[in-house]
């Protein structure tokens, strides 16, 4: 039998130790098989072969790549800032990578020595530092783009600070009915309360998915909220002066944006590692390792073991996955916003909807507390269809042609202006 | 081990902190300002307010400084290092701020006049992190005793808000 206690002492180290490699080696991996992802997908969706040279169905190509971008000329503009222009890509990058070590990522594993938690670093203030850290992400991009000394480059990283302080507001917004909910920002808890909920967050906090949907795809600078980088538009925006592995760590700082967001909407909205049934739950409880409460609220011990721990890391990793898939769906399939609708959305619908929506679930949750609902399966019903009403509403309000208008629509009002009739002489009469 | 980090953070706070001010490139300043905030939430977290901390980078370093760079951007401040910091009365009136700071810190430090007799001593304050956790003991006094000061801030904010986009807002005829 293991002792159910968490690791310490040497063996703690080396765990963690251990984790950070493997976690930062796999976030890299994935991010480069995202990008053979994506374009495997764009052309499927095209009726294109894509990448089919390098390797078995091209899977070698993100090494050809890596290969490739070390091996091409850096190239370094004369009108540049030089030590900003070099700086750039590395605050880009970085917080792309720090994000993910606050993310749970499987069920405590139990060794000989104790549990291990499966999550790099379980901080007391696991959201906030993920909210910390997206906002320092905006410097990488808005000082290249100054330091280029590019017009193109310098309206991208405008474009960049002013659409990312923009839904960074309503990001926030959207996570705190989670938070309401949970009770507590770690990220293990919002894990372990889902369990607790039998529900996972996607249902009762429906809006607050789509709300925190939309905010990643405009924080992550994806399509349709690609304005920092519009080809058509900019060239291509902060990065049009970089070449080589600088442009490279543009690249991987947005993917690894990517898998951090994918793995930020699995975690607080569809349950993390949890998988269905409770025969996983595991959460520490004034240093117990538990599994829940029975009827009269004494704490059932948790039994964890490791191929409990495999499992819940591949169910991890299909949500996350998918996730990332849906990510190049949606590039591939809707056409990028105007700027002046970016900025509508973010200010004019998704903020007020957003603060609107920490109010209802509020008030719910108050109603529910004062009249003796306790938190589980009765309390999740509600307000899943609470929210369902929300979600509905919002996706009525928000349909074509009421706030938002295709660029191509016509106006309805204004009939074209006719063109006056001209009575022309005919000649020799 | 904390001792070694509180003074690498600290160094580091001190000497940007410094580069602010000896900088010629407005965009320089910045980023040391940036590095700076970023080192006092390090302390921050040593001192075991993890949300003071987040709060901090948040705030400051990931939305005010953001703001400042859009500015500094715009107004292209950055590529002709002009003079344009006001000598004189101006640096007078910011050394006798800061004089006047560092004294009421020393006072209260050396354990003088009580300056500041709604603050608890050490010991009260670590038996209410125990109790409340770091959220809990910002969190509950703000909302229940400084509820009232808490809300005229929110509103002074606001009518600094609706007053810049007055200024600001063209006149349309």
């Amino acid at each position: 039998m293991e002792m159910l206690e968490p690791i310490s002492g040497f063996w703690g180290l080396a765990a963690s130790a251990l984790k950070v490699l493997g976690v930062f080696t796999a976030v890299m991996v994935v991010v480069a098989y995202t990008t053979l992802a994506e374009r495997k997908i764009s052309a499927w969706i095209q009726d294109r072969s894509g990448p089919n040279r390098v390797g078995p169905w091209g899977m070698l190509q993100p090494i050809a790549d890596g290969i490739k971008n070390f091996l091409k000329e850096e190239t370094m503009p004369g009108t540049a800032n030089r030590f900003y222009f070099v700086l750039g890509p590395m605050l880009a990058i970085i917080p792309a990578l720090m994000t993910f070590a606050v993310i749970p990522f499987a069920a405590p594993l139990p060794t000989p020595w104790g549990v291990v938690d499966m999550i790099v670093a379980d901080i007391p203030i696991g959201v906030l530092y993920v909210l910390a850290l997206s906002s320092l992400g905006v410097y990488g991009l808005v000082i290249s783009g100054w330091a280029s000394n590019n017009k193109y480059a310098f309206l991208g990283s405008l474009r960049a600070s002013a659409q990312m302080v923009s839904y960074e507001v309503a990001l926030g917004l959207s996570l705190v009915p989670v938070l309401m909910l949970v009770g507590n920002v770690t990220l293990t808890q919002v894990v372990a309360q889902q369990q607790q909920l039998d529900f996972w967050f996607a249902f009762p906090l429906s809006l607050g998915f789509i709300l925190f949907l939309i905010s990643a795809f405009a924080e992550t600078n994806r399509l349709p909220f690609d304005m920092p980088e519009a080809e058509s538009e900019l060239v291509t925006g902060y990065h049009t002066e970089y070449s080589s592995m600088k442009f490279s760590m543009f690249f991987i700082a947005e993917y690894g944006h990517m898998v951090t967001a994918s793995a930020l909407m699995a975690t607080l909205f569809f349950g993390g590692w949890d998988l269905p049934g409770t025969w996983d739950d595991a959460f520490w409880w004034e240093g117990m390792l538990i599994s829940g409460f029975d009827a009269a609220g004494a704490p059932i011990m948790a039994n964890p073991a490791w191929w409990k721990t495999v499992l819940t890391l591949g169910g991890f990793g299909a949500k996350v996955a998918f996730f990332l898939f849906f990510y190049i769906w949606v590039r591939w399939t809707l056409p990028r916003f105007r700027y002046d609708q970016v900025m509508t959305l973010g200010w004019k619908v998704m903020l007020p909807v957003s603060l609107a929506y920490v109010m209802i679930v509020a008030g719910t949750i108050l109603v529910l507390d004062t009249i003796g609902v306790s938190y589980g399966f009765t309390f999740g019903l509600v307000l899943t269809a609470v929210s369902g009403v929300c979600t509905a509403g919002l996706l009525f309000f928000l349909d074509r042609d009421r706030v938002i208008k295709g660029a191509s629509v016509p106006t309805r009002h204004d009939r074209p202006v006719r063109m006056p009739v001209v009575e022309v002489p005919l000649s020799g009469d | 081990m904390a001792d070694i980090l509180f003074l690498v953070f600290a160094g580091i706070a001190l000497g940007s902190a410094l580069g602010v001010v000896l900088g010629r490139s407005p965009v320089a300043s910045l980023l040391f300002m940036v590095m700076t905030l970023a080192s006092v939430a390090g302390i921050y977290v040593l001192l075991e307010a993890h949300f003071l901390a987040a709060i901090q980078v948040i705030v400051y370093a990931g939305a005010i400084m953001v703001l400042f760079m859009f500015v500094i951007m715009l107004l292209n401040l950055g590529h002709d290092y002009q003079r344009d910091i006001r000598g004189g009365a101006f640096a007078l009136v910011a050394f006798a701020v800061t004089g006047a700071m560092a004294g009421l810190l020393a006072r209260r430090f050396s354990g003088g006049a009580e300056l500041f007799p709604f603050l608890d001593g050490a010991d009260a304050i670590d038996a209410a992190l125990a109790e409340k956790g770091a959220l809990g003991v910002i969190a509950e006094p703000l909302f229940t005793t400084y509820v009232v000061p808490f809300e005229i801030t929110g509103i002074l904010l606001l009518v600094a808000i609706v007053g810049a986009l007055v200024l600001a807002k063209h006149r349309v005829s």
